[in-house]
C-alpha cells in the first residue's frame, strides 16, 4: 500500500522526570528552547541542523501563531512547522507528521516538543476550570451546554463508563484491570525518572484502592505531572549516521470520530482498530512480530481495548490475554516497559510522548534495567480525549 | 431545594440554535431534531445534520423513553459543582429514536444499575427558571 517508506527515524530523546509539582519556575518557551538542546544533543546534531519543528498547543506566551514564537526565539530557520492538538495521541501524531515531511521532502531533521505547563498560571483565567473542561466549557460549546451541566466532565467517568459496558458484554473482573496497573508499576522500578520508582505494588494495593468510578480505582487512574520531552526526527541520510541506533517510522494510522464518549459510535469497539490496521498494513509486519507494546494508558481500561482493538487478540479476549501474559519487561509480552504513564507519571502531552520515547529507546538499546533482549520492533499508540483522537505507529530498529 | 441535585450549578446556556430545545424542557418535552433530507434522528441540537450535512430539520418529540447504554457511579465529585452530590450516577443512555445521550441516571440504586435496562426521562425543574434539565431514572 501507498504510505511512509520508512526513511526517516527517530535518533535522539529528550524527557524531564515527571514530577508532582513543578521544580523550576520555565516560562513556555524557555523549556521548548531547553528540551530541544538536550534532544539535540542525545541525537549528537546541532541547532543548524534542524529544519522542522513540531509542537503542541499549549505554549502560555502565545495563544495563537504559535510556531513563530518559538522559531524566533530557539532561532530556528524552519522549512516545516505544526502544531498537533490531538491530546494524548499527540507525541504520536508528530513523529509521522515529521518522517511524512521528510520523505515529502519539506525538511530534513525535525525536533518535537512537547510540555506541561510548568510556570504559574496565568491569574486571569481559572486554569482549573480549563482543564477540568478541556478548554470546552465556553459558550455555544455542545460540551459546555449538553455535558458539562449534566457532570459529564473530565476523562475517568468516561473510560469507567466504557469498562462497564465492556464488562456488560463481554465480561471483566476488576483484579484483571488490576494486574495491568501492577505489571507496569513492576516496569517503573527500573526507570530512573518514573514518579513511582520505588515504589511497588500489588494487586491487594489496587483493589484496596479507592473507587473514585465505578468500577476504576485510584491506582488504575493516571497521575498529574508536570514534565515535557522531545524528540529528533531525520532523514535516512543523516540517521545512518547517527551514534544512535535509528528507530524508522515503518507504519502510521490515525482514527477520529468523537469528543463526547456519549457519541462515541461503540463503547467497546474503539477507534483504534482503523488507526492499527492501517499502521500494521503499511509496514507489512504481523501483530506476531511485534517486539514491544507501548500503550496509552491513561486508565487500565485503555491499556485492555487496545490489545483487542490493535489486534493482538480476539475483541472479547483481552481479558483472557492479560490473565495469560506477563506483561513486564521480563516477561513473554512486554508492554510499557517504562511504567506507562500510570507509573512513569502523565506530564501532560509528554505523557503521550513518553509511549514513543520509550519505544525509540528500547530499540536502540538505551532503555538501562528494563531494556529488552531483543527489541527491533515497537507498536505505539496514543489516545487522546475519551478514546477521540487515536495515532498508531510502527517503528523499526535495522 | 432542587428534587435530584443538592447543586445547582453548572446551568447551560442555550444560543440561537439550541434555543428551541431548551424551551421544550420548560414543558417537559424532550425535543430531537429529524433531518430533512435523509430522515437521521439526532441529539444534541445544531444546525446540521450530522449523517448527510443537510440543514433543514423539524423538531420531534421523543417519547422519553430509551435503554442505558453505561453509566458510572462518582464516588468522588469530578467537578467541584458536583461536590455535595456524591454519590452521582453519570450515564449514557440510548433514547427509543435512536440517539444517544448524556444524563444523570437519578432515583436508582448505585450498587444495582442495570446496563441494558428501561429508562425514563424525568425532568428538575429546580436548578433555573429558564429551563428544566432532562435526567434519567429506571423504569
Ligand atoms: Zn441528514
Amino acid at each position: 500500500m501507498a504510505g511512509l517508506r520508512g526513511e526517516a527515524a527517530i535518533v535522539g530523546s529528550a524527557e524531564w522526570a515527571p514530577k508532582r509539582k513543578p521544580d523550576k519556575l520555565w516560562m513556555g518557551l524557555e523549556a521548548y528552547a531547553e528540551l530541544a538542546r538536550m534532544a539535540l544533543e542525545d541525537a549528537g546534531l546541532k541547532a543548524s541542523d534542524v529544519d522542522g519543528v513540531i509542537t503542541g498547543t499549549n505554549l502560555m506566551e502565545a495563544r495563537m501563531l504559535v510556531p513563530s514564537a518559538i522559531a524566533e526565539y530557539l532561532g530556528i530557520r524552519a522549512n516545516f512547522f505544526d502544531v498537533v492538538d490531538l491530546g494524548g495521541a499527540t507525541g504520536a501524531a508528530m513523529a509521522w507528521r515529521a518522517a511524512a515531511a521528510i520523505e515529502a521532502g519539506m525538511c530534513e531533521t525535525v525536533v518535537c516538543l512537547v510540555q506541561t505547563q510548568m510556570s504559574p498560571p496565568d491569574p486571569r483565567v481559572e486554569q482549573a476550570a480549563v482543564a477540568r473542561d478541556w478548554g470546552g466549557g465556553i459558550w455555544g460549546s455542545p460540551q459546555a451546554e449538553f455535558e458539562i451541566p449534566f457532570g459529564h466532565v473530565q476523562g475517568t467517568y468516561g473510560y469507567a463508563m466504557i469498562a462497564n459496558r465492556y464488562r456488560y458484554e463481554f465480561g471483566l473482573k476488576e483484579e484483571q484491570l488490576a494486574k495491568i496497573a501492577v505489571e507496569q508499576r513492576f516496569n517503573a522500578q527500573q526507570h530512573p525518572k518514573a514518579v513511582f520508582r520505588g515504589q511497588p505494588i500489588t494487586l491487594d494495593d489496587v483493589m484496596n484502592s479507592p473507587m473514585i468510578c465505578d468500577p476504576l480505582k485510584l491506582l488504575e487512574i493516571v497521575m498529574p505531572c508536570f514534565g515535557g520531552a522531545a524528540l529528533v526526527i531525520t532523514s535516512k541520510e543523516k540517521a545512518r549516521q547517527s551514534k544512535n541506533r535509528p528507530a524508522w517510522i515503518i507504519g502510521a494510522g490515525e482514527h477520529l470520530t468523537h469528543r463526547s464518549v456519549t457519541y462515541e459510535p461503540d463503547f467497546t469497539h474503539s477507534p483504534i482498530k482503523p488507526s492499527a490496521d492501517r499502521a500494521f498494513a503499511m509496514s507489512g509486519l504481523k501483530r506476531s512480530e511485534i517486539d514491544l507494546a507501548s500503550l496509552y494508558d491513561c486508565y487500565t481500561i485503555t491499556v485492555l481495548l487496545t490489545i483487542e482493538d490493535a489486534g493482538f487478540c480476539d475483541k472479547g479476549e483481552g481479558p483472557r490475554f492479560v490473565d495469560e501474559h506477563n506483561m513486564t519487561y521480563l516477561g513473554d509480552w512486554p508492554m510499557n516497559t517504562h511504567g506507562g504513564q500510570l507509573s512513569f507519571g502523565q506530564s501532560g502531552l509528554a505523557g503521550g510522548m513518553s509511549h514513543v520515547t520509550e519505544a525509540y529507546l528500547q530499540i536502540a538499546g538505551r532503555a538501562e534495567g528494563r531494556q529488552l533482549a531483543k527489541c527491533d520492533t515497537a507498536f505505539v499508540n496514543g489516545n487522546g480525549g475519551i478514546m477521540s483522537e487515536q495515532v498508531s505507529l510502527i517503528l523499526r530498529g535495522d | 431545594m432542587p428534587r435530584y441535585r443538592n447543586g445547582t450549578q453548572p446551568v447551560p446556556f442555550p444560543t440561537p440554535v439550541t434555543q428551541p430545545f431548551w424551551d421544550g424542557t420548560k414543558q417537559h418535552k424532550l425535543l430531537l431534531q429529524k433531518c430533512s433530507a435523509c430522515a437521521h434522528v439526532f441529539y444534541y441540537a445544531r444546525t446540521h445534520c450530522p449523517a448527510c450535512l443537510a440543514k433543514e430539520f423539524e423538531w420531534v418529540e421523543a417519547s422519553g423513553r430509551g435503554t442505558l447504554y453505561s453509566y458510572t457511579v462518582c464516588r468522588r465529585a469530578q467537578s467541584p459543582d458536583f461536590a455535595e452530590d456524591t454519590p452521582y450516577i453519570l450515564a449514557a443512555v440510548t433514547l427509543e429514536e435512536g440517539p444517544r445521550m448524556s444524563s444523570l441516571l437519578v432515583d436508582a440504586d448505585p450498587e444495582n444499575v442495570p446496563i441494558g435496562g428501561p429508562v425514563r426521562v424525568v425532568w428538575d425543574d429546580d436548578v433555573s427558571a429558564d429551563l428544566a434539565m432532562p435526567y434519567f431514572t429506571p423504569a
